[in-house]
């Protein structure tokens, strides 16, 4: 059985349609991209799995369970986290506050001991700093835990961002843009970074990247939509030579 | 959100309650020996009462970041509620002051669970228009006195309850808002899009936190009932609203610390400005203006005065 | 059916009123996203100028509603200029905070140099004749004060519609860096607007001091406060949103007290206030906007 599997998914806005008849899988711990140029639906879609909009028609099983419809704080204790397109963080907070939220759906004392300050409340802190500061470690971002979240560069934006929605333990992540405004060289880190992230948190990962060489080089499968629909789908060498997805970038380098 | 929670710090928590002590029993010894005149204990209380209601509103506003122009009505339905079960009912005073919390907290669900989906500015009008519509409801009440209220309230806040509801209000807050819960809640205010797809229930934090910020004010209520002898509706109109807030965001926005100082402030400034009854409120008007201006952010900002400022300041050697 | 009818000529000009409020709200709105708290206070001074003008340089009625216009006006402008604007780069929560000091202040210091007490209109300001048409009774009071309303709201429109000033405002209000680039004066607009709403409030001022024949410094709260309804019920920042709500509202307010308890009148306003906020929040004319994620 696929980790996720979506089926007939529709949504229009106003008039406009914006993903239509969308099918999808993604088996447990692949990595999967998907691709399209400018307005083809791709955050749309991302939306419509997290929860943020709700579907017209469709259906979307996650571990074989249809959670289309649910509310975003549900979807992601069912397993599924993201990061933005353009970076979310909780910026007045520092570094460490923002991954000790995403832990707060596993907090192990209840809103009673928190107030009556119980030593099952000092313990559930302890554990949570300990948790949250390992995250920062594999991001390299453990020397700057007291730091504000807005004052970082943007590059260690991008990565606690990823951090952070990894602090929810996930089995499926979601990166919508994850190089965006990235140099050459950040961008391959990234890209070893992801690709090591899915073999330690055994993972799967959805990506939606406008750098090729960063989705042909990482992903095992993907997606291409353009106009809200999918034109192809396949392993990197098949979507590198397809007509349709060569017409709908209209030139551009694929 | 600077204090890092890892475990019992006993020597700050005996400091603490050194402190607070030492404040109750130097402020019960002025009162017992005539060194507070009944001026002084008048705005002693009224002190205590705008911390309570600066700080529970403070947790709406400043942390959950959700605009409420109604705080006053809770203020009312706490009054109320404990003037009833006290002079009406013949209860005990802890029991009106439970009523009061309770009563003040379910109106807080009952606004709090429709309104709280709306954002911003028509937050702030739903929230004023519910604030408004507790106080024409009382004004119809006969029960309670219509507009002219009730009269004759027997004076049962004593110092020593005054000094504990504001104790139990900053710290239930202060608490809450370092822990776990504190930060979910501080991440609505931050990004609510953000907070909800890291696996936080928005509606229901924000909920909560009106909950909790309305129970407080219940009991500022309750404790202003029990002081002033006489409540009538037309007290807790919008002007006490706007009162209340503007202590929250002169205090900072976010900074418990800041609410407690600017509600001390807002008390003397009241105060000092009696004598000059004719221009009080000029003046008042005038100097919220002029700090609005220079200084928008409020005293405190978010930050907050620590234990750890003042070591700072009498250098503490560690 | 004739005293439904008597009840909606009874509400005509109460709306009309606060629809001229309701308009200097959503246009403040609209250019600034200020909730202008201080509004009905500048339509209280304007009660008094206009006040002021009858009854100590004795001019007619007309020459009183354009000086009050004319005073309020540059009233509006002075207090932008002075607390909203330094404001306009911080949180929308100081801008309230100013806005409820201005408001405090104008109504206090009208106190102080006027005491609180209630004035009244001199009855030869205007002598009363009641007209019967079709079994309604309609007085010339109520005519002229819907009269002038209605001719206010149609000068305004055509500002808004047809000048190159009322075109700038629109831009400013729908995009305010935009309208930089295409080389309009954002503070030149926002002063504008503030004139023309604090005018149209002023006129509000001085109808409803012949309307209820008193006024007092702190008349302009609860109509102040009602207006705003009106504008949010009309969706704010829509200016014809901020018309039909006023009217809307000034109907109601005269059904509620004819046919119902004059006590919950002031709630009635608050209960329309809360159910249009839960039912439709942008209002009977705005449109819907989700965030963008």
């Amino acid at each position: 059985m696929s980790l996720m599997e979506i089926k007939n998914l529709h949504k229009s806005f106003g008039g406009l349609t914006a993903v239509l008849n969308f099918n999808f899988d993604i088996e447990k711990e692949e990595l999967v991209g998907l691709i399209g140029p400018n307005g083809a639906g791709k955050t749309t879609v991302f939306n419509l799995i997290t929860g943020v909009y709700k579907p017209d028609e469709g259906r979307i099983f996650f571990n074989g369970q249809d959670i289309a419809g649910l509310p975003p704080y549900t979807i992601c204790k069912k397993g599924i986290a993201r990061t933005f397109q353009n970076i979310r963080l909780f910026n007045d907070l520092t570094v460490l506050d923002n991954v000790k939220i995403a832990l707060h759906k596993d907090v192990p004392y209840s809103l009673m001991g928190a107030i009556c300050r119980t030593p099952r409340f000092f313990r559930g802190e302890k554990k949570i700093e300990d948790k949250a500061l390992e995250y920062l470690k594999i991001f390299n971002l453990d020397n700057k835990k007291d730091e504000i979240a807005s004052n970082l560069p943007y590059g260690e934006q991008r990565r606690l961002e990823i951090a952070r929605a990894l602090a929810t333990s996930p089995s499926l992540l979601i990166l919508d843009e994850p190089a965006a405004g990235m140099n050459p060289q950040e961008t391959h880190d990234l890209m070893n970074l992801i690709a090591s992230i899915r073999e330690r948190f055994k993972l799967s990962i959805l990506l939606i990247e406008h750098d090729m060489s960063l989705v042909m080089g990482v992903c095992e499968r993907i997606y291409v939509l353009d106009y809200g629909q999918i034109i192809a789908e396949g392993l990197p060498e098949k979507i590198r030579n397809d007509k349709k997805v060569i017409e709908a970038y209209l030139g551009e380098e694929v | 959100m600077q204090t890092i929670i890892k475990n019992w710090n006993w020597r700050k928590f005996v400091f603490e309650v050194l402190v607070l002590t030492g404040i109750f029993m130097l402020i019960q010894y002025g009162i017992s020996n005539g060194l507070l005149n009944s001026y002084h204990q008048i705005n002693l209380s009224s002190m205590c009462i705008n911390i309570m209601l600066a700080v529970s509103l403070s947790l709406i506003n400043g942390f959950t970041g959700q605009l409420s122009l109604g705080h006053a009505g809770f203020m009312a339905v706490g009054a109320y509620t404990s003037v009833v079960m006290t002079n009406m009912l013949g209860q005990p005073f802890i029991l009106g002051i439970l009523m009061a919390c309770l009563m003040a907290g379910l109106a807080g669900f009952i606004i709090g669970v429709p309104t709280l989906r709306l954002k911003g500015d028509y937050l702030a009008i739903a929230t004023l228009g519910f604030g408004e519509i507790i106080r024409v409801v009382l004004q119809n009440i006969d029960y309670v006195g219509g507009p002219a209220g009730i009269l004759g309230i027997t004076q049962l806040t004593t110092w020593p309850w005054l000094f504990a509801a504001t104790v139990l209000t900053v710290v239930v807050i202060v608490n809450l808002i370092n822990s776990s819960y504190g930060r979910a809640i501080i991440s609505v205010r931050e990004d609510e899009i953000a907070s909800e797809l890291m696996g936080i229930n928005t509606t229901y934090y924000k909920v909560l936190a009106f909950v909790i910020g309305a129970m407080f004010a219940g009991l500022a209520g309750a404790m202003y009932a029990h002081y002033f002898y006489i409540i009538k509706p037309g007290t807790f109109n919008f002007m006490k609203s706007f009162d209340i807030l503007v202590m929250v965001v002169l205090g900072g926005l976010g900074s418990t610390t800041g609410a407690v100082i600017a509600a001390i402030f807002i008390t003397l400034l009241t105060a000092a400005l009696q004598k000059w009854a004719a221009i009080r409120m000029i003046l008042y008007a005038f100097i919220l203006i002029v700090i609005m201006i220079y200084r928008p952010q409020g005293l405190m900002g978010n930050k907050e005065l620590t234990t750890k400022t003042f070591g700072r300041v009498w250098g503490d050697k560690k | 059916m004739l005293e439904f009818m008597q009840q909606i000529v009874n509400g005509l000009s109460l709306g009309a009123i606060y629809a001229l409020i309701a308009l200097g709200y959503t246009m403040v709105y609209g250019i600034i996203k200020l909730i202008n708290f201080a509004h009905g206070d500048i339509m209280m001074v304007g009660a008094f100028v206009g006040f002021f003008s009858v009854t100590m340089l004795g001019v007619n009625i007309f020459v009183a509603l354009l000086a009050a216009m004319a005073f309020c006006a540059l009233l509006g402008v002075a207090i932008e200029k002075v607390a909203y604007k330094p404001l306009r780069q911080s949180t929308r929560i100081a801008a309230l905070i100013t806005a409820i000091g201005v408001s405090l202040f104008l109504e206090y210091v009208m106190v102080y140099f006027f005491t609180p007490n209630q004035r009244v209109f001199p009855a030869e300001t205007f002598s009363l004749h009641n007209y019967h048409i079709a079994g309604l009774v309609i007085s010339n009071k109520d005519m002229f004060v819907f009269g002038s309303a209605i001719i206010l709201m149609i000068i305004l429109q055509y500002i808004i519609k047809r000048t190159r000033t009322g075109k700038a405002m629109r831009a400013v209000s729908i995009d305010q860096e935009a309208a930089v680039l295409m080389g309009i004066s954002v503070d030149k607009t926002i002063s504008i607007t503030f004139a023309i709403g604090s005018a149209l409030a002023a006129a509000a001022g001085v109808l409803i001091g012949i309307y209820y024949n008193t006024i007092n410094p702190l008349m302009g709260i609860i109509p102040g406060l009602k207006a705003f309804v009106a504008a949010v019920l009309g969706g704010i920042g829509i200016i014809p949103g901020a018309m039909v709500g006023g009217f809307v509202m000034g109907m109601l307010e005269t059904m509620v007290s004819g046919y119902g308890s004059s006590l919950y009148r002031d709630a009635v306003a608050f209960g329309v206030l809360i159910l249009i906020l839960l039912i439709k929040p942008s209002g009977l004319f705005g449109k819907n906007t989700g965030e963008k994620v």
